[in-house]
């Protein structure tokens, strides 16, 4: 069975001026899937969505687009996707209704008005339907983007940071509308800064760090690949090394020490290992312990472990 | 349907929506107009040495060509307001015709600059400002002063995406005040300096102007003026011929370009 494509790039290059903001950005997005597109701020992800929807041509490499050549056809590219930027690309002087009336005009959609009402519904703003866009919330804003989006169902529909900032309402209803394009056979390509938005709706992640893909696989294979993080403090400095001992013994990973205070943090990827667990196995060796704990992954972790640098300290580039 | 023609009618009705749900700014620009009318044609007039009704009459058409020019400000402004905003991104990232967004705001200014010059023509009527040559006449500088406005605009909206910002749109704008002041709107030319005389007539407002007075027979085409002047209808067409020509395939060539 041969997998096709919905983008599908490769060696993508852009600078501005001396920002290197790609630096051969090779991405496949299999037809019908979420691939989740995550990053720290400047890592690349919104220069790659700009080059990907026509709104920016690359300094090199080329790039498919639901079966489309980016360069040579892009009317064609984007007669089949949807863009929702990371700024709201909506009309803030026009009404909810009368921005969805001249999207779906300018999609040659027969029945706009009908269509603008349904979409309204479908997205909680029939009551705000007619007031300019400029009043609305930032989580009306981004459904009502949402909603322009999808007056004719795309091909490839590109999210960027779609749920940044919003209200968990708004990024519930922004999540489960992704869940049901794909239902449809929508391919998305989401970029987050969320792991766990990352983790709920993406079949893959592409992890970009710095004007590439530095990693792909499915957000399982990304969990087990960086592990869950142990951690525990004790009273006295003079205990950590056997504290270590026992952390290595369970992890099978070499242990870090933070003697400023006074805890040993391991990363695990063994399921069997919870909390009461660790506990119990430092309690046996006999080190008494002031706190512990055993959480799952972030992205921080991903990160620190994936590309050795930290999503924190990563580089600030206006992507 | 041709793409253009379709999407430039959605675009059309995109601008005159956004001006009816938000009216200030268009209404103050109209208004400003009127408000000149009185004072400069009360309060400067009396201090002219052409009676205050002829005055009045001179000045009309010269705040018509002014207001018209004013199109370079609001299309800058509209443009860049666009430009800067993530509206324009998903218009580029759709299948719409490059050259739909532009024109439409270009049209759509125009419909609003027919509808908008209208009280400033009836303050005129009541200031003694008259129609004094014939109803074709009248009529052409009419289409004279909207083509003039039609360039303007264009020529806005190319400053307008090449702009950095909507600041730097709205300074740049604000600063086009000082175009009709040095051209024959407001006052006659012939008395300026030599250097002076041959910048302000050179200025295409002074062929609008001038054309208006013509056509609408409120003051004869002044003796030994530049070309433009001198020959006011050929000198408006020759301008409004010249902006179009160059702004507006440039603008939609910025358009649709985009960031790069």
């Amino acid at each position: 069975m041969t997998t096709t494509y919905a983008v599908l790039s490769e060696g993508l290059e852009k600078r501005f001026g001396a920002v290197h903001a790609l630096r051969g950005l090779d991405l496949a997005v299999a037809e019908g899937t979420v691939c989740g597109v995550l990053g720290p701020n400047g890592a690349g992800k919104t220069t790659a969505v700009r080059l990907l929807t026509t709104l920016l041509r690359p300094d090199a490499g080329s790039a498919r687009v639901a079966g489309h050549d980016l360069a040579r056809e892009p009317a064609a590219v984007r007669r089949r996707i949807g863009v929702t930027g990371q700024d709201t690309s909506v009309d803030g002087d026009l009404t909810g209704r009368q921005n969805l009336r001249l999207f779906a005009r300018l999609h040659r959609v027969r029945d706009a008005a009908a269509r603008a009402g349904e979409l309204l519904e479908r997205f909680g703003l029939a009551e705000a339907a007619d007031r300019t866009a400029s009043t609305y919330s930032g989580g009306m804003r981004r459904r009502l983007d949402l909603a322009v989006s999808l007056i004719r169902r795309p091909d490839v529909l590109f999210l960027d940071e779609p749920t940044t900032g919003l209200d968990p309402a708004s990024r519930n209803r922004i999540w489960d509308a992704v869940h049901e394009l794909k239902r449809q056979g929508t391919t998305v390509v989401l970029t987050t800064q969320y792991l766990e938005e990352a983790d709920r709706l993406a079949d893959d992640i592409a992890l970009v760090d710095r004007g590439r893909v530095a990693h792909t696989g499915s957000p399982a294979q990304l969990k087990a690949l960086i592990g869950s993080h142990a951690e525990v403090v004790v009273p006295h400095a003079d205990l950590m090394a056997r504290a270590a001992a026992v952390l290595d013994h369970l992890t099978g990973s070499e242990p870090v020490l933070d003697p400023g205070r006074r805890a040993v943090g391991a990363v695990t990827t063994d399921p069997t290992l919870t909390l009461p667990r660790l506990v119990r196995e430092l309690d046996g060796a006999g080190v008494p312990l002031l706190d512990a704990t055993l959480r799952p992954p972030t992205l921080d972790d991903v990160f620190l472990r994936l590309t050795g640098e930290s999503l924190g300290t990563a580089k600030e580039v206006a992507a | 349907m041709s793409a253009l023609a379709y999407d430039g009618m959605a675009m059309v009705g995109r601008q005159l929506r956004r001006i009816r749900n938000n009216p200030g700014i268009t209404v103050m620009t109209q208004v400003m107009p009127v408000n000149m009318l009185l004072f400069f044609g009360y309060v400067f007039g009396s201090a002219l040495a052409m009676p205050g009704r002829e005055y009045r009459s001179f000045l009309v058409p010269g705040l018509l060509a002014a207001t018209a020019a004013g199109g370079i400000m609001t299309g800058m402004f509209q443009a860049a307001q666009d430009s800067h905003r993530g509206v324009m991104d998903r218009l580029r990232t759709m299948p719409v015709s490059r050259a739909a967004v532009p024109a439409g705001q270009a049209v759509a200014d125009l419909v609003v600059t027919a509808i908008g010059t209208v009280p400033l023509l009836l303050v005129g009527l009541a200031v003694g400002w008259r129609i004094e040559g014939t109803a074709a006449e009248a009529l052409g500088a009419v289409g004279l002063l909207l083509l003039f406005r039609f360039a303007c605009t264009w020529a806005g909206i190319l400053l307008g995406l090449l702009s950095r910002s909507e600041e730097a749109a709205g300074q740049l704008g604000a600063s086009t005040f000082v175009l009709p002041l040095l051209s024959n709107a407001y006052i006659p030319t012939d008395n300026l300096a030599g250097w002076l005389r041959a910048v302000a007539e050179w200025n295409p407002i002074s062929a609008v102007t001038t054309a208006l007075r013509d056509l609408f027979g409120n003051a004869p085409v002044p003796e030994g003026a530049a070309w433009p002047v001198a020959h006011p209808v050929a000198g408006t067409l020759a301008w409004c011929t010249a902006l179009i020509a160059v702004c507006a395939p440039l603008a939609v060539r910025r358009y649709a370009h985009g960031e790069g």
